[in-house]
């Protein structure tokens, strides 16, 4: 995995944690709760209330700090990009702290970029704690019982599901693969990393098609392996493991609560506080 | 030729997955000389070799090539990687190309090679592998058997024409014929033009008849280093580490718990012939 260690971002961290032993279901669901928390934050105040409960989740989840750092990286790029934007195409008006032609950064358009920035991170690393507190196994199964109700108006929870566990289970395998037929074709002298757009396409060539002839291989014995353990879809399927909420499910929903109504209090509220 | 000081290698360091592959390896290995490499799965073979022609980088310690490290700022590792070849497991995944002449000419393509020169080496490194590269060179390399396959893969290595062949478990999942056939063209190679060879293996019938010198791993760390025959020597440690014996020797020992007093230490079924001819005339 060595030439490839960039990608490996939002991975499952395998801990025993009170965050891990979540029902997946509550994990998803407060997750996209929190997704729409973060967008209707309006205060500063807001922005703090949600960074100590990211903490807070992150310490209980048992989860590296330095690792969830790490994950965040690639996102960094993406925030200054925001940043970038809203300071040069913000609304015009305000206290302005440098004019040098038709660029004008007022101090109103800084304040709003970093918020926005920030924001964004915060994105991240809630979408991010669920990866890392929820195998892809777990997150498939919730995933396919909360579709479930929809299946009336044709939406294929279980087959879904199953190609998204599929896809999820084959992504290290692959990257592995990737990183092992690219040494190969190194040690005969190929160069992935050197050269012009065209050269480096090029290059591609080498490492692609045995990636592909793999990929079919793999997909074929899966398929065998499938057909002879008597798979035929989803209806009837029992499982080993039940989903079932507990009480603990309850309490995170209660806290998730709070902390959200906390988070988008109106800054008149706060100043009152 | 390699040396390799202190050599420690940890995947994936800094997250909780990092994981300790080399362990403080301090190994040379001498032009001309043939040495195997065993040790049980996921000992750090395979991580071990991938240092010798820089494919992997040491967390911390060093690797020589001719006394001049290959990690110093000013050598052009594609260099260092011509002159080490390494086969990697499986070999026959890594062909992409719509002929076997033209995947066996990928490497002396990367040379950059002029035509004339690629040409010559395709079809000397295919004869070297028992290929007819009149027959087998316009042909599909997926269209062929896996033992073939797998001899096009070290064509491909052999037309960089490295000083020194690194062979990860090349018998792996081929049949018994399959299996004769690779070794019987690794002695030829040994034998007509003196490479330095390091052999990864399961099979320790290989080691018995390829190498003179055995290195063996176990969890990251050197555990034995000497002549074949020496480390053959103690059969308990071996199998302490989970390794087994030649078959041969198995079989002598067999003799010896039946009464017949052959040599302990053979390795090769022509010295257990001897051996057991000797026994047999002497009792």
């Amino acid at each position: 995995m060595d030439l490839l260690r960039g990608l490996m971002l939002g991975q499952y961290v395998p801990v025993d944690s009170p965050i891990h032993r979540l029902d997946p279901r509550t994990k998803i669901l407060g997750t996209l709760w929190l997704v729409l928390v973060v967008f209707g934050i309006r205060s500063p105040a807001g922005l703090v209330v949600l960074t100590a409960f990211l903490a807070a989740v992150l310490l209980v989840g048992r989860i590296p700090p330095g690792y969830a750092l790490r994950g965040l990286r690639p996102v960094f790029w993406l925030v200054g990009l925001a940043v970038f934007f809203q300071v040069l195409f913000g609304d015009s008006g305000g206290h302005v702290l440098v004019r040098r032609g038709p660029l004008v950064i007022t101090r109103e358009n800084l304040v709003a970029g970093a918020f926005y920035g920030y924001r964004l991170i915060l994105l991240v690393v809630a979408t991010t704690l669920m990866t890392f507190t929820t195998s892809s196994v777990e997150l498939t199964d919730g995933l396919e019982r909360l579709l479930r109700p929809f299946r009336r108006v044709g939406v294929p929870a279980h087959e879904l599901a199953l190609m998204m566990t599929i896809a999820l289970r084959f992504i290290p395998t692959l990257l592995e693969e990737t990183d092992k037929i690219m040494k190969a074709q190194m040690a005969r002298g190929a160069e992935f990393a050197s050269g012009n757009l065209v050269r480096r396409a090029r290059a591609l060539v080498p490492l692609l098609v045995p990636l592909f002839v793999s990929a079919f291989r793999r997909a074929d014995a899966l398929a065998l392996a499938m057909e002879a353990r008597c798979y035929r879809g989803g209806e009837h399927r029992t499982r080993m493991k039940e989903l079932r909420v507990a009480g603990r499910d309850y309490v995170a929903a209660g806290v998730l609560a709070v902390v959200s109504a906390a988070a988008l209090l109106p800054v008149a509220l706060w100043r009152v506080g | 030729m390699i040396r390799c000081e202190q050599l420690t290698h940890v995947y994936q360091r800094g997250s909780p997955f990092a994981a300790t592959a080399l362990d403080d390896v301090s190994l040379e290995i001498r032009a001309g000389e043939v040495v195997g490499i065993i040790g049980a799965t996921g000992s750090g073979k395979s991580t071990l070799v991938q240092h010798f022609n820089g494919l992997l980088r040491p967390t911390t310690g060093r690797v020589y090539l001719d006394d001049v490290d290959i990690h110093a700022r000013e050598v052009d590792r594609r260099r260092v990687r011509q002159q080490i070849g390494l086969l990697f497991q499986y070999p026959e995944y890594q062909l992409f190309e719509e002929t076997v002449t033209a995947d066996v000419g990928f490497g002396p393509r990367n040379l950059g090679l002029g035509q004339d020169e690629v040409h010559e080496r395709t079809r000397r490194a295919l004869a070297h592998v028992g290929l007819d590269p009149d027959a087998f060179g316009p042909r599909s390399p997926f269209a062929l058997s896996n033992g073939e396959m797998r001899r096009v893969a070290i064509a491909g290595l052999l037309a960089m024409e490295p000083r020194m062949l690194i062979l990860d478990e090349p018998t792996a999942g081929l049949d018994p014929r399959g299996r004769q056939e690779i070794l019987d063209y690794i002695i030829r190679l040994r034998d007509a033009r003196g490479l330095t060879i390091v052999l990864i293996t399961h099979s320790m019938d290989a080691v018995a008849r390829l190498c003179a010198r055995l290195v063996v791993m176990d969890r990251g760390r050197l555990v034995a280093d000497g002549p074949v025959r020496e480390v053959f020597a103690d059969p308990a440690r071996l199998a302490a580490l989970g390794l087994g014996l030649p078959q041969v020797a198995v079989c002598a020992r067999l003799l010896r718990e039946r009464g017949v007093p052959v040599r302990p230490d053979v390795l090769t079924v022509d010295e257990a012939r001897a051996a057991i001819l000797d026994a047999l005339a002497g009792r």
